[in-house]
């Protein structure tokens, strides 16, 4: 007993006491047949693919994007002829929210935050040179997706390439947005038609675009817990997957595209446990609930990234170390593709070598640490089986609790889950300022000299030029584009909007004949009106 | 003493509000009244709920790099509407160099990334003691 007390209390960000040792005892009733399967079987505990990354090494896909198209164009090169093998877009706000750039409400957001688009003529620019049937592209993209995506299918057909053949991920997650990301529109109903008129569309007319990719990553870094992220994740795709049966779609025909983005910044067996229980709770919610038949409508695919969160604004080279590890943790987790944030993230716009070094920590990874030789490593070990059991009854209380609110999209209307996030979020700030979480420079180990001027980093320098640019751009296209077939085409979207009919042919129709970002969006919210955020505190 | 009343507000486009809600019940928990705005609110909405609210303090978080012009607005829309005895902080992903220019356009208090929330109630506390 005397040893037992000098030990500390470990608790885990799911509420999950850890003790100091753990033994066969601790996996009473474990039947590895049922609850692991062999690898890439169901239910799919120790990863999804057989052989893992001994058949094909983790996808890696930094996010990029900012200023113009064309500047955009010239970092996706970059990273490409350095070994980056698909490209994840970041748009700027004013893109994400429908808005074009002369619009009043972007003035000082241009080109901030991602790449700005108006209409197709910048999606062209952005993707001149890069083939649509040989680079995987997410769109980071949500209340806008249909949008963008069918912008990104006509860039396809004018390079040739038949929509059979374009791989993309637009982002497509409203719900999300709704809880924590911010970047909707429309009211919840309309919203989920449109994420569900893209997705439908998508398995009857371009089925390699994975048409929602469902997050959990931005719900945990807006402040939730672990075991939050993968209920909120696992309640959301339900949510979907209802809406589209309810199109008279199987469940076959859409859910092998289903895919996801997680992140994976915490403690790295708590994490590991996370998606080793939430491949387990998804491939059992696919098969059980909905009668999916085929296995692949099964498979959790997820990009596991890491987040942000875990970095620190002090001594921001210290991050480069982090990356290290969330890339451990991420392959660890069995990811299907990997991003990493950037150690600059807290200060700018990553520069070009903070984007290197990031890409570099994942080819490391997969490429020196030996991580990458044989599939899930960790299973079989006493804490990790138990830590899954543990991480799966701490997610199904979380569902459970979804449920009794009236499951998520009640729950998002009222605004419950935000409070809820909210919550946590302060609840970690506290911990973090008792010290109970441990951050070294933040709350241990605090150099007594600290510099408070700021670390020197390369900060991206705003270039007030791109906004003039994507300006005179977007006159010239209102100028020169065929008027008459942009008011034929707006009004028809209107007019098809106040019905029940996919939206993706209107909104095909209107992109084809160069209607601008805001006039498309804007066409939709004379009819669906605007989203009230209950705010509640 | 009278307890300060702060606006928590999110201006421009920008949806990352975990901060916001942080500070929001720090200061809550430091005894101040606290109304948030929610996301996405125009520099002229701020303006007026801080007229209506009549509060000492609006606290702006803004994380997408366009926090000079949205200060400027709401500072000068303050004053033009009579509360130029409002405050104005300005929270978020503000680099160093920005922190001269938002104090000349007027803003009392800047927190770039990094600044610990202690450091944050801590200025808030003493404008309530001087208030």
């Amino acid at each position: 007993m005397a040893e037992e007390k000098k030990s500390k209390d470990v608790v885990l960000h799911a509420g999950i006491a850890v003790k100091a040792r753990y033994g066969p005892e601790d996996l009473a009733g474990f039947d590895p047949a049922r609850d692991l399967g062999r690898p890439g079987e169901y239910p799919f505990t120790r990863g999804i693919h057989p052989e893992m990354y001994r058949a094909r090494v983790w996808t890696m896909r930094q996010y990029v994007g900012f200023g113009t198209p064309a500047e955009t164009n010239q970092r996706f090169k970059y990273l490409m002829a350095r070994g980056q093998d698909a490209l994840n877009v970041a748009f700027d706000l004013p893109t994400q929210l429908g808005l074009d750039s002369d619009d009043p409400r972007a003035e000082g957001e241009v080109g901030r935050v991602g790449m700005a688009v108006d209409s197709l003529a910048d999606m062209e620019e952005a993707f001149a040179g890069i083939p649509a049937d040989r680079v995987s592209v997410s769109l980071t993209i949500n209340s806008m997706a249909s949008i963008l995506q069918a912008m990104y299918l006509v860039v396809a057909e004018k390079q040739g390439v038949a929509w059979d053949r374009v791989v993309t991920t637009p982002q497509n997650d409203i719900l999300k947005e709704f809880v924590a990301r911010g970047t909707w529109v429309y009211p919840v109903e309309a919203s989920l038609r449109l994420v569900i008129d893209l997705a439908e569309f998508c398995a009857r007319r371009a089925p390699k675009v994975n048409p929602i990719s469902i997050c959990g990553y931005h719900i945990r870094e807006a402040g939730c817990t672990t075991a939050q992220e993968m209920a909120y994740g696992l309640a959301i795709v339900a949510a979907y997957t209802e809406r589209l049966l309810a199109r008279g779609l199987d469940i076959d025909e859409f859910a092998p595209r289903l895919s996801f983005n997680f992140t994976c910044w915490g403690k790295i067996f708590e994490e590991v446990g996370k998606f080793r229980a939430g491949r387990r709770m998804y491939a059992r919610l696919m098969k059980e609930r909905f009668g999916a038949k085929n296995p692949r409508s099964m498979m959790f695919r997820s990009l596991i990234g890491g987040g942000g969160s875990a970095f620190t604004a002090q001594e921001p080279e210290n991050n480069i170390v982090r990356g290290a590890y969330l890339a451990l943790t991420a392959a660890l987790s069995g990811a299907q593709t990997m991003a990493l944030p950037t150690y600059d993230e807290a200060y700018t716009i990553p520069s070009p070598k903070a984007q290197l070094i990031a890409l570099r920590t994942m080819q490391i990874c997969a490429e020196e640490t030996g991580v990458a030789d044989t599939v899930d490593p960790l299973g079989g070990a006493y804490y990790v089986e138990w830590l899954t059991n543990e991480m799966e009854r701490a997610i199904q209380v979380e569902l459970d609790h979804i449920e009794r609110l009236g499951g998520i999209v009640e729950a998002v209307k009222t605004g419950a889950v935000q409070a809820e996030v909210a919550r946590q979020a302060y609840l970690f700030e506290r911990k973090l300022l008792s010290g109970e979480i441990a951050k070294v420079t933040v709350n241990r180990h605090v150099a007594p000299d600290a510099d408070t001027t700021g670390p020197q980093l390369e900060l991206y320098s705003f270039d007030r030029s791109v906004v003039e640019a994507q300006l005179a751009k977007l006159g010239q296209l209102r100028a020169q584009r065929d008027g008459a077939a942009v008011t034929r085409a707006l009004a028809r979207l209107r007019e098809e909007a106040c019905g029940t009919r996919n939206l993706m042919e209107p909104i095909l129709e209107a992109v084809r004949a160069y209607a601008t970002l805001g006039e498309i969006a804007g066409a939709m919210k004379d009819v669906f009106g605007e989203h009230k955020e209950p705010v509640g505190l | 003493m009278k307890p300060l009343r702060v606006l928590v507000a999110k201006p421009g486009l920008d949806g990352h509000d975990r901060g916001a809600k942080v500070v929001a019940q720090a200061l809550r928990d430091a005894g101040m009244e606290v109304i948030y705005t929610g996301l996405k609110r125009s520099p002229e909405a701020i303006v007026q709920a801080a007229l209506q609210e009549d509060v000492d303090v609006v606290g702006l978080s803004i994380l997408s790099g366009a926090h000079e012009p949205l200060s400027r607005k709401i500072v000068e829309g303050l004053r033009a509407a009579g509360g130029e005895s409002i405050r104005v902080a300005v929270g978020g992903t503000i680099p160093q160099q920005d922190v001269p220019n938002l104090r000349a356009a007027g803003v009392w208090e800047v927190f770039p990334m990094g600044t610990p929330l202690p450091a944050i109630i801590k200025a808030f506390e003493r404008l309530q003691r001087e208030d």
